[in-house]
């Protein structure tokens, strides 16, 4: 049969020798060396951002700025998605627990499903759109216009600077937000109560905290540092790394936001098994 | 292809040579995807002087000197920067080193998300911890006014035309007073009489802050108004070493070619 990859010659590393391979596997091979040096890369940049957050000279600063402008410029976003996420979650919950006479439980089962898990998760996808974007593409353009070299020389170290700052920052607002997406989310949900019924915010709040326990906030609270850090992390990562030129901007952007959205997703199911397992 | 005969490297008389060698390098190597950018690079900078480093694009001159502020590690070769080895110092000890080099990038390089008084008073605050926010002021119009443009304080870098962000990059290279000062293609995309500020500005540079000068270029009018000696890479080897006069007066068509 006639082979349909054009086949080409290359030099085997372990006999020195020269071999036939199709084009095909050549590229599938080469991704597969991408793949694993990347993550290999990224391994080695988590352990600058360890060693450098414990370095004397923290940019303190440069933190409280990075905070505000994740934290503060996040808000009216969050706020909105945060509200609408539990007015939807209300009115579409309300149908299936009124066949089983269960209305009365609404606020509760609304609760425990925005402080569990959709306030989180929601909150973290978005602001993986957001920051994590906004990181790469910041980073990635200031690699492309020489700006990281430009620190470099005048003896400040941009991983320390821009890096450590900016994963820091998400770390500590990404939970910040989710706890205030948790707050609006709640407040959406009086208001969807509200809309076929008359329910005073008083007995919502108290019926929804009613069944809302300590073991339901405190994981998720726990994995919102993580979804923080992994947003950081891969925003500063893909940003720090990108090529050197203008296209490479957009690239890094565009893949901090798949990267980070979908490590958001693996790691909230790593923290659910774990959660399922200790509880 | 015409077999081109290179002139022997015209060297200057040890008379000329003020003493001190700031940048010593020897044997410097440098490839990317097993392509030799730099072949064998020895070069020297002495104090006070402005050495041109003069080729077409892609001959490694800004590789060249990359390496010795190490943003780029050579493959092969020594760079001794006032007597320091670059390559075998730690990240402390490069950053001490690098607090006396200014490097005025290609591109200017200025932080977009600062104003023009912020980019200048990001090194200074970082470089020179000692000083007072009234000595920074004055520091920070000092050089603000020395290139030109005290009157560009609180303009962000996209409200300055190119001219102007090269001037205010140079503004942020002389802030920290270096000794030694590295121009990357410091007139590239400049109109005429905006280039022959910039060589200007970099004649008083020169003066007043006492620096000694790597200045790469492709510009020959650049090369002529600020070099006190001039080396010319040609497929990353020196293809010629001397003063201008040897270069002008040159049969070579490579040189030639430069000098029409």
């Amino acid at each position: 049969m006639k082979n349909l990859h054009p086949v080409i010659k290359i030099k085997s590393f372990a006999t020195g020798k020269s071999v036939k391979i199709s084009e095909k596997t050549l590229e599938k091979t080469q991704m597969a060396t991408e793949f694993f040096s990347d993550i290999g890369n990224m391994a080695i940049f988590i352990k600058e951002i360890v060693k450098e957050t414990f370095s004397r000279d923290f940019e303190f600063k440069e933190f409280l700025r990075q905070c505000y402008e994740i934290g503060n410029k996040s808000l009216p976003l969050i706020a909105i998605t945060g509200a609408i996420m539990g007015v939807v979650l209300t009115i579409q919950s309300r149908p299936a627990l009124e066949d089983f006479g269960a209305v009365t439980m609404l606020p509760g089962m609304v609760a425990v499903s925005i402080i569990r898990e959709i306030g989180p998760v929601i909150t973290a996808l978005i602001l993986a759109g957001k920051i994590g974007s906004g990181m790469g593409a910041e980073l990635g353009s200031m690699k492309v216009s020489e700006q990281i070299d430009a620190m470099e020389v005048s003896a400040t170290n941009p991983m320390r600077y821009l890096v450590v700052t900016r994963v820091l920052a998400a770390t500590f607002m990404v939970p910040i937000l989710v706890l205030f997406a948790d707050g609006l989310g709640l407040f959406g949900s009086w208001v969807g109560v509200n809309i076929k019924g008359d329910v005073s915010i008083v007995l919502f709040l108290s019926q929804a905290f009613s069944s809302v326990e300590f073991i339901d906030f405190f994981p998720a609270l726990v994995k919102s540092f993580f979804f923080g850090s992994v947003i950081g992390i891969v925003g500063c990562y893909k940003g720090y790394n990108a090529g050197r030129g203008t296209e490479s901007v957009g690239v890094a952007a565009n893949s901090a936001v798949v990267l980070s959205s979908l490590l958001v997703i693996v790691v909230d199911l790593i923290a659910v098994q774990i959660t399922d397992m200790i509880l | 292809m015409k077999n081109l005969q290179k002139e022997p490297v015209p060297t200057i008389s040890a008379k000329e040579k003020p003493d001190r060698k700031m940048i010593e390098i020897i044997g410097l190597k440098k490839g990317f995807n097993n392509q030799e950018v730099l072949k064998d690079i020895s070069l020297q900078l002495f104090s006070g002087e402005n050495l041109v480093v003069l080729g077409k694009s892609g001959s490694g001159k800004s590789v060249l000197i990359q390496c010795i502020i190490r943003l780029l590690v050579p493959d092969a070769g020594s760079i001794e920067v006032l007597g320091k080895d670059v390559n075998s110092l730690n990240r402390n000890e490069l950053d001490e080193l690098r607090k006396k080099i200014g490097f005025l990038f290609q591109s200017g390089a200025l932080y977009d998300s600062m104003t023009v008084k912020q980019n200048l008073e990001f090194p200074l605050r970082r470089i020179r911890k000692h000083l007072t926010e009234q000595e920074i002021k004055e520091k920070v119009n000092e050089v603000l006014e020395n290139v030109g443009l005290a009157d560009a304080l609180d303009k962000m870098p996209s409200q300055l035309s190119g001219g102007m962000r090269k001037r205010i990059s140079l503004a942020r290279t002389i802030v920290i007073d270096p000794s030694i000062m590295l121009y990357d293609e410091p007139t590239t995309g400049l109109d005429p009489v905006t280039s022959d500020e910039i060589s200007a500005l970099i004649n008083e540079v020169q003066k007043k802050y006492k620096t000694s000068s790597i200045i790469i270029t492709h510009d020959i009018e650049c090369a002529k108004a600020t070099a006190d000696r001039i080396m010319m890479l040609q497929d990353g080897e020196v293809y010629l070493e001397g003063k201008i006069n040897d270069f002008e007066n040159s049969t070579d068509p490579i040189i030639k070619s430069f000098f029409k």
